[in-house]
C-alpha cells in the first residue's frame, strides 16, 4: 500500500527531505518508522519521539491504512 | 481565538486586553524569553518551527481542558513562530479568573502542556555558528536516550 510520510525539524534533516511516499506491505506507525530509518541512516528512533496520523495525534502502534499521511515528529520543544 | 501562531512580535497589550473581564479579580500571565545562553552555549537568536495545523488544533485544546479543570474565565496563549532575537517573547500565555488560585494554576497547565505536546520544534543558533535542534525537557526525561546529542 502507499503510505505518504512527511518529516518535521531535526528529522527533516535527518531523512534529507520533508515529504516521501512510500510503497510498502503495510503495519503499524513504528514499523513504518522502523523501515525509513533503514532507509535513511541518518534518522535514528528517538524515544520521546511523537506520531500524528492525517492530522491527529496517534499511538506508535496504530495500524495505517492505505492512503494515510503519516508526520513524524522528534520530540517537541515549544515554548 | 483561544491559541494562536504568529509570525510577528506579540503585542502584550493587547493579549491581556483580549482576556479581561469585569467579572475578574484576578489576572496571570506568563511570558517566555529568548534567553542567550542554553546549557553552557553562548545563544545568538533562536528559530522555532511550528507544524501549524496540529498546533492550532492541539493547542485550542489544552486551553478547553485548562477551562474545564480550572474556574477561570478566559485563557488565551500566542506562540510565535520563525526567527527570534535575544529578549523576544516566544510566547504568551494569559488567564483572567473571578480568584487567583485558579488562574495561575491554568496558566501553570497550559504553559507545561504547550511545551509537551504541540508540534514545534527550537532551533538555538550560537555565537560560536553552530545551530542545533533543542529537546531537552524531553531529553531529560529519555535521559538522552535517543540520538541526539549537544555538541
Amino acid at each position: 500500500m502507499k503510505t505518504r510520510v512527511r518529516y518535521f525539524a531535526l528529522f527533516r534533516e535527518q531523512a534529507g527531505c520533508g515529504s516521501e511516499t512510500v510503497d510498502w506491505s503495510g503495519g503499524t506507525a513504528a514499523e513504518l518508522f522502523a523501515l525509513m530509518a533503514a532507509s535513511h541512516p541518518l534518522l535514528k528512533t528517538q524515544a520521546a519521539a511523537l506520531v500524528a496520523v492525517n492530522d491527529e495525534m496517534s499511538a506508535w502502534d496504530t495500524v495505517l491504512s492505505d492512503d494515510d499521511e503519516v508526520l513524524f515528529f522528534p520530540p517537541v520543544a515549544g515554548g | 481565538m483561544s491559541f494562536s501562531v504568529s509570525t510577528s512580535a506579540i503585542d502584550v497589550a493587547a493579549a491581556r486586553q483580549a482576556v479581561a473581564d469585569p467579572h475578574c479579580g484576578a489576572f496571570v500571565a506568563f511570558e517566555g524569553w529568548v534567553r542567550n545562553h542554553n546549557e553552557g552555549q553562548a545563544v545568538e537568536r533562536l528559530e522555532y518551527e511550528v507544524y501549524r495545523p496540529l498546533a492550532e488544533k492541539e493547542g485550542a485544546r489544552i486551553i478547553a481542558e485548562a477551562r474545564t479543570r480550572f474556574a477561570i474565565s478566559h485563557a488565551l496563549c500566542i506562540h510565535r513562530e520563525g526567527l527570534l532575537e535575544l529578549g523576544d517573547i516566544a510566547v504568551i500565555v494569559c488567564v483572567s479568573a473571578a480568584h487567583r488560585g485558579a488562574a495561575f494554576d491554568a496558566c501553570r497547565y497550559i504553559i507545561d502542556a504547550v511545551k509537551t505536546r504541540l508540534p514545534i520544534w527550537k532551533k538555538e543558533h550560537y555565537l560560536n555558528g553552530v545551530s542545533e535542534w533543542v529537546n531537552c525537557e524531553q531529553c531529560a526525561a529519555a535521559g538522552h536516550a535517543h540520538g541526539h546529542q549537544h555538541e
